[in-house]
């Protein structure tokens, strides 16, 4: 177990800069997901803490030892790989052992460490299989119990779910979860998908185009977003955004004006003082779909702010019935209760709860 | 057949489809006869004696069937002015071809790993070059490859047409490799450095297991080559150590008196057999183990 400590870390193919100064502190023991969209540099950054690529500039340290120059094998971490990886001419057996073959280990204690991992992952049943004989997720089981039998300091997972079905990949994620509690390892953990993301971090790693945009528990990424990048990336149905003018009108208003009609938004009395150096200018206002509701659900407050629109599309998703509309341009989302539905096409009450709109600088797409 | 027992895409089964599968197969039939003929024309001859050759035809079956032309063409035939036989010319192709299979094999099996799973700034280039290799005519390396072959104090030796072979061959066993590893994940190799294998370590106990069919594939070609191989044969060996392709031309071109027909379709087959024998034992292993399931990813 231990801490991993990233400074400074650069990383160029040729003339093209993947990583650009990336600084991370893990605290032993965490479970960190860098999460973002494709060509993020996420995946680098994993391999670099690997080991399987050259770091350009910046220092990487497992533990308090520095390990720029230290080959993947003695950085003490064990790697589970998006397409399993699994070798594929061995037994199941064989490739949780190849590690420690390598490495010299007594066979007693190999043959301890497997029936250990493989009791653990449930894959008793298949050990004298290959991978081909195998499913989808045995094989997933199968990669994670090479990595455990490593005993490693650090668990590097570069998105290991995402060749699994919807459903497998929710109970493998369940799984993961209580490996970690249950271990209590320091892990990274590369993905895509902000739903993996949620679920599984202590803290989240945001990253855009070689940068971090935020590192912060999954709670503070969803709440409390620092620019229109993460607001935006995180959430499904992701979080609208208004592009509205801030006035003067009774209060602070921000308004949003499209072939419908105008709409004043009045600006949370929390965020008026942020807000009001940006009289007359134009300001991004982001609503989550799930704070616009069926106006008169809840219970009336003086946070909530009705408005009408036209309804152009609804999506059924089971719990959750999503109503598509037209503000300020772009489609929006509401997500409703499926009993608040309403046919396309109906005029529709909605009720946003603005303390829990956010709103960033238009320019720079810095949260205000 | 009936429809019910036929699998597969629906073909229409009307007249003129038919009558156009019929034609189809007709032709085909005459295009298999035109291809075995000088085959059979080649073991029938060689089964006769010079006396039947002479009064039959060229396509009539012998009546008496004898065996003393392969005798003949084995062990006693005059190639040149050696009357021994086709036998040690051949013991001089074996001892070219398997070293030079299994050097050329090995070592285009390690480029191509390496430049696949190891790249390195301009592994690319180094590919095309290798690649560009595989289109150089025979012709225009036969000089320098004479004085190099001299300069190394082999020239005339088997051991230097074995050079020649792997060095040529070389371009051709890397494309193949190269072609074949391409297609294994990186994250096996990744996963396996992590795993604490090195360069032969990889190489000899996760990749090597995976390549059955790049081998066979590239034994097949590469047997081919070699041994039918004439030209390197002929510039680069003298008289005894011919290998055997030289030595049939040899033996047919060294006639005494009657042309022994006979001897010569004998010896023609068997210089060709060896190829023969390792497209059945190797094509069948390959197939064997495309079915097993054994290759499989």
């Amino acid at each position: 177990m231990a801490k991993l400590r990233i400074e400074k870390l650069w990383k160029r193919f040729g003339r093209t800069e993947v990583l650009k100064g990336i600084g991370l502190e893990l605290e032993d023991g965490e479970f960190v997901v860098l999460v973002g969209p494709s060509g993020c540099g996420k995946s680098t950054l994993l391999n670099l803490i690997a080991g399987l690529e050259t770091v350009s500039e910046g220092r990487i340290f497992i533990g308090d030892r520095l390990v720029n120059e230290v080959a993947p094998k003695d950085r003490n971490i064990a790697m589970v790989f998006q397409s399993y990886a699994l070798y594929p001419t061995k037994t199941v057996r064989e490739n949780i052992t190849f590690g420690m073959a390598s490495r010299g280990v007594p066979r007693d204690e190999q043959k301890r460490a497997v029936s250990e991992v493989s009791n653990l992952l449930h894959i008793e049943a298949f050990l004298d299989r290959k991978p081909a004989e195998l499913s989808g997720g045995q094989r997933q089981r199968v990669a994670m119990g090479r990595a455990l039998v490593r005993d490693p300091d650090v668990f590097l997972f570069d998105e290991p779910l995402s060749n699994l079905d919807a459903k497998l990949r929710i109970e493998m994620r369940t799984e993961i979860k209580k490996l970690h509690q249950r271990l209590g390892k320091t892990v990274v953990y590369v993905t895509h998908d902000q739903v993996e993301a949620m679920t599984l971090a202590s803290r989240i790693a945001v990253m855009d185009n070689g940068h971090i945009r935020q590192f912060d528990t999954p709670e503070m990424v969803y709440e409390n977003p620092t620019d229109l990048f993460v607001a935006g990336f995180m959430g499904s149905p992701p979080m609208n955004i208004l592009t509205g003018r801030v006035i003067q009108d009774d209060g602070l208003k921000i308004v949003v004006s499209d072939d419908e009609g105008t709409i004043h938004f009045p600006v949370p009395a929390r965020q008026c003082a942020a807000v009001e150096a940006y009289l007359g200018r134009e300001v991004k206002l982001g609503l989550r779909p799930e704070t616009i509701s069926r106006a008169g659900v809840s219970e009336p407050s003086p946070d909530l702010f009705t408005f009408e629109r036209a309804i152009d599309l609804v999506e059924p998703t089971g719990p959750d019935t999503m109503l598509v509309f037209t503000l300020g341009g772009p489609a929006a989302v509401a997500r409703v209760r499926p009993e608040d539905r309403a046919p396309m096409g109906a005029t529709y009450r909605f009720e946003v709860d603005m303390p829990r709109a956010k709103i960033f600088d238009a320019a720079t797409g810095k949260r205000l | 057949m009936r429809r019910a027992e036929r699998h597969g895409i629906v073909r229409p089964r009307t007249l003129s489809t038919r009558i156009f599968r019929i034609g189809l197969f007709v032709i085909l039939g005459l295009f298999v006869i035109y291809y075995l003929m000088p085959l059979i024309v080649m073991i029938s001859t060689s089964l006769k004696s010079l006396e039947e050759i002479r009064t039959g035809s060229l396509i009539s079956l012998p009546d008496a069937v004898t065996f003393e032309p392969w005798q003949k063409a084995w062990a006693s035939a005059c190639v040149g002015v050696r009357c021994v036989g086709l036998s040690p010319y051949m013991w001089n192709s074996v001892a070219m071809v398997v070293p030079a299979v299994i050097l050329s094999t090995f070592l285009g099996s390690i480029n191509g790993y390496a430049l696949t799973k190891w790249r390195f700034p301009g592994a690319n280039a180094v590919f095309v070059l290798m690649l560009f290799g595989a289109f150089i005519p025979f012709q225009v390396v036969l000089l320098p490859m004479a004085r190099t072959l001299g300069v190394l104090g082999l020239a005339g030796t088997v051991t230097g047409l074995v050079l020649v072979h792997t060095v040529y061959g070389l371009a051709f066993t890397t494309l193949f490799f190269r072609n074949f590893f391409i297609s294994v994940p990186n994250g096996i190799v990744q996963a396996a450095r992590i795993d604490g294998a090195g360069f032969f370590g990889i190489y000899f106990r996760i990749l090597l297991p995976m390549a059955p069919p790049a081998f066979v594939v590239t034994i097949i070609w590469q047997f081919t080559q070699i041994w039918n191989d004439f030209l390197f044969g002929v510039a680069f060996t003298a008289s005894f150590s011919n290998p055997v392709t030289v030595a049939l031309n040899n033996l047919v071109a060294s006639s005494t008196g009657v042309k022994e027909y006979n001897v010569d379709m004998a010896a023609a087959i068997i210089a060709g057999l060896p190829t023969l024998l390792v497209y059945i034992i190797a094509g069948n292993y390959f197939l064997r183990g495309l079915s097993a399931g054994a290759l499989k990813g």
